[in-house]
């Protein structure tokens, strides 16, 4: 059956079996591959978005209960946010393998939306949904705070 | 599954093997490292103007000024783009800013691995195979461009200059992309002929000013295997035996075939295939299916039976690996002798992105896409399985989602699976996706093995005679590299670290055992490291116990005569304020140094222990890998490779019950997340030895740094993995 789903800020049109998880509807029919498949039951947070702002598993969402919210994919972060992250990512060249670091910078960006200056106890608790089986977790969390530096300083500074 | 056909593969494979590298000294191999070949340029210089102008078979040059190298490793996240692109800009003189990467195609006459002998990844040699063949690659592109400034400005290329891409005499500069076109013209210049940098002239090797050149993965725009879209394509699912060996009885796929989006459901050597027009349909389907297995070959045994005949196998003597003296005679004489038995587990390899391979097969020809770790040998089990030649398939390798030794499968197991499957629908891409519980439960694992390691003492503390017997499958019998690899019955992976020992021990014998069990086995990083060092450092740290010495210092002792690892035990120490820090109440400290492919690191373990549970605090680890071409994405590479050794430290354990596989995901399959990494410190001890491997070697002596902290608290000896208190 058909499906009207929000996601980047555009609305698409799917005609898919409603049990259909997220994660396949915009990887197999959106090509927005950018969200990676990588366990399926919400254990490694490759497949994180955005769920009306709030970092979600979409192998486990299906796509009937993704109609009316508002769903950001890595292809559609726009936040300030989450270009600080992005940016911190290739300055300290986070990503290794690489796979699962849309789904970090999902949570990543996410953790700093809410919580502009998270402490480490918080990085690790907001983090650790998310496996690297390169093991970036170091620079990740380097990266996190390098990226909340940006705006702790412009508070401290405004 | 017939998993024994399976693992048989007579496919012609050179002779040469991808962990031969280790018997190569480096004088050797510095004679190997010359066979760079350069295609001639001379037809591509017809091209249009602003396509990309090959230089040789590892640099192009185009117009528009961009630097394109190709790279003959597979990019799994170890930095190979800009490790390989790095020597290439270093002799080149490139601006970093202008050089982009992209993976050579499948051709073993142009992209050998120089220390194998075949196009492919692995045993950490890229760097350490390409070091001098990149360089020559980039200067002997640089050559042309500097012969054809020569000609354009009428003077002498001797005095002419090249900096940051641009090239300079006099009045006179251009960029590369302004001489392309005339330096493809330039004949390949003579090898002998190139001057290669002095490391004193280095501007990029050596610096961390080379940001990583496999981009697109903080945004999502990198592309996997998983992320592969042509035109018309389908995806296939498999249902595997729910046991190793088991075969397919009988099926009916009539619920399968019904749902919407079901193209076809068949057999194929390694279960069902359903081929469907996206994942969830397929696995959907695949649900649907009813499956009689025939489990008469199947193995049943469980994991804990498997260990047992095992510990059984360790108490009589096995076949001879490494014979020194005369080690009985003084251990029968002792009437102290230590022992100890160790354990390891069946590991997975769960790397994140799950196996997956884009197969399309047209007749007799087949155009693979995927992260294609063994190129040339993937090549010739496809053209053996369609009974044509190896022209007539193509790889395209895209990035791979971590590998770990998965994806170099010696039987192309998921490669041939999805060329079996594509096959049936011929002229039409077919995506093969396994299921993280696919993954997990179809195989290929680190073999489990029981270790026994039996020493004496001598009036000064020092062991005199060590016996070491190890049982546990061969990762190398029946597969194409066993006439390589098993020699008189010894699979060298199986003894690896263990023969060869570090410490001086004057009489000493390594014996194995290699039981056929039917649980598919293969190399994991590190391979017979993971399991060797952690019984050698262990065992190291009981014996300097019994001594009384101090771990250190009665390594240092022992290391007396290897001013290399004693380096960089020494390096490590000090880093870590080994002796001369104060830890907290409750925290332990502990050691392991090893040496493998090539390099030798030493790592030192904080740990903090609260009742039963502990949490390994911080690792200091020093390495020496020769010259550190990106020294960033070394200590990346230790950080990583400490990572994956204590993942299978603190949890990664694959069991069996009655042959079954019980874990599934990584809810029951537990691996290291971010509340339980450590703070790493990694410190490299300079060099001008050329580069040996970094991928692997950091991983060895992680899990007995933390068994060897954990005994500093707690006074006991652990043996077994991964580490548990109570």
């Amino acid at each position: 059956m058909a499906y009207l789903l929000t996601i980047n800020g555009q609305s698409h049109e799917v005609d898919v079996e409603g049990d259909m998880p997220l994660l396949w509807v915009v990887r197999d029919h959106l090509n927005l591959t950018g969200t990676k498949f990588g366990c399926g039951m919400a254990q490694c947070g490759a497949c994180t978005v955005h769920v009306d702002g709030v970092a979600t598993r979409t192998c486990v969402m299906t796509v009937a209960d993704s109609v009316g919210k508002n769903i950001t994919t890595i292809e559609g972060l726009q936040s300030p946010q989450a270009k600080a992250v992005q940016q911190a990512w290739v300055e300290l060249q986070v990503p290794q393998c690489g796979y699962c670091q849309s789904g970090q910078v999902m949570s990543a960006t996410a953790l700093l939306e809410q919580n502009p200056n998270p402490t480490d106890a918080d990085i690790d608790a907001a983090m650790s949904g998310n496996i690297c089986r390169c093991g970036t977790y170091p620079r990740i969390k380097a990266g996190i705070k390098m990226a909340s530096a940006q705006f702790t300083n412009a508070a401290e500074t405004a | 599954m017939n998993i024994r056909r399976f693992l048989k593969t007579d496919t012609a494979v050179p002779d040469s093997s991808r962990r031969s590298f280790l018997k190569v000294s480096a004088g050797a191999s510095a004679g190997l490292m010359l066979g760079v070949s350069f295609s001639a340029p001379s037809a591509l210089a017809q091209q249009a103007s602003d396509a990309a102008l090959e230089m040789n078979a590892f640099v192009s040059i185009s117009p528009d000024n961009t630097v394109k190298v190709l790279i003959k490793h597979l990019e799994m996240g170890q930095g190979v783009y800009t490790g390989l692109a790095t020597c290439v800009a270093e002799e080149l003189d490139a601006d970093w800013s202008q050089v982009v990467c992209e993976h050579a195609p499948a051709d073993v006459t142009k992209y050998a691995n120089l220390l194998m002998g075949q196009q492919g990844t692995g045993g950490s040699t890229a760097i350490a195979n390409s070091f001098m063949q990149m360089r020559q690659a980039g200067a002997a592109a640089k050559a042309m461009l500097v012969a054809a400034a020569a000609a354009q400005w009428q003077v002498d290329a001797s005095e002419i200059t090249v900096s940051n891409g641009v090239v300079s005499h006099g009045n006179h500069s251009a960029t590369f992309g302004e001489l392309a076109v005339a330096a493809a013209q330039q004949p390949t210049p003579d090898r002998a002929s190139l001057t290669l940098k002095t490391p004193g002239e280095f501007k990029l090797i050596g610096q961390d000013n080379t940001l990583r050149k496999d981009v697109g993965k903080h945004n999502g725009t990198a592309i996997y295997t998983q992320d592969v879209k042509l035109p018309g394509m389908l995806t296939a699912v498999v249902a595997h035996p729910p046991r190793f060996g088991s075969t397919v009885r009988s099926f009916d796929a009539s619920a399968a075939l019904a749902r919407r989006g079901v193209q076809q459901v068949f057999e194929i050597d390694s279960g069902v295939a359903v081929v469907a027009s996206d994942y969830w349909t397929a696995i959907k389907a695949r649900e649907l299916l009813q499956i009689e297995w025939d489990a008469s070959d199947a193995e049943t045994r469980s994991s804990g039976d498997i260990l047992a005949q095992y510990r059984e196998l360790v108490e009589t003597p096995g076949a001879i690996a490494e014979a020194h003296g005369n080690p009985d005679s003084v251990l029968s004489a002792s009437s102290d002798v230590t022992e100890l038995m160790f354990e390891y587990p069946y590991l997975a390899h769960a790397q994140m992105e799950p196996m997956n391979c884009v197969a399309q097969v047209n007749g007799d020809s087949a155009v693979m896409w995927y992260g294609c770790q063994s190129p040339t040998s993937d090549k010739a089990a496809i053209a053996q399985l369609l009974g044509t030649s190896g022209d007539k398939v193509t790889i395209h390798t895209v990035f791979a989602g971590g590998g770990f030794g998965r994806r170099a499968n010696p039987a192309s197991d998921y490669v041939l699976e999805s060329v079996q499957i594509a096959r049936q629908v011929p002229n039409t891409p077919v995506k093969l996706v396994w299921s993280r519980e696919d993954d997990m439960q179809a195989g290929y694992y680190r073999p489990a093995y029981v270790h026994k390691l039996s020493a004496a003492l001598d009036a000064a503390g020092k062991p005199n005679a060590m016996k070491i017997r190890i049982a546990g499958q061969s990762i190398m019998a029946g597969t194409s590299m066993a006439a390589m690899m098993v020699r008189d019955g010894i699979d060298n992976t199986s003894v690896e670290g263990l023969t060869e020992f570090a410490y001086e021990v004057p009489e000493r014998q390594v014996e194995l055992h290699s039981p056929q069990v039917g649980v598919p086995v293969q190399w994991w990083r590190s391979v017979g490291h993971t399991h060797t060092a952690f019984s050698k450092e262990v065992f190291i740290d009981a014996l300097a116990r019994k001594a009384g010495a101090d771990p250190v210092a009665y390594r240092l002792e022992l290391l007396k005569n290897n001013p290399r690892e004693t380096a960089v035990l020494k390096l490590a120490a000090e880093k870590a304020g080994w002796g001369t820090t104060e830890l907290p109440e409750g925290w332990g400290r502990g050691v392991a140094v090893h040496t493998s492919f090539g390099s030798t690191v030493a790592e030192i373990v904080d740990v903090s222990v609260d009742g039963n549970n502990f949490k390994v605090e911080r690792v200091v680890a020093a390495i020496d890998c020769g010259i550190a071409v990106n020294p960033s994405i070394v200590k990346a590479q230790v950080e990583s490779a400490i990572a994956y050794g204590l993942s299978a430290a603190l949890a990664d354990e694959v069991t069996l019950t009655d042959g079954h596989v019980d874990q599934t995901n990584f809810h029951n399959y537990r691996v290291l997340r971010m509340n339980a990494m450590p703070v790493v410190e990694t410190h490299i001890v300079p060099s001008t030895n050329a580069p040996s491997g970094v991928g692997e070697p950091g991983t060895p002596p992680i899990a007995p740094a933390v068994a060897n902290a954990l005994a500093a608290v707690t006074g006991r000896t652990f043996t077994r993995l991964p580490l548990r208190l109570a």
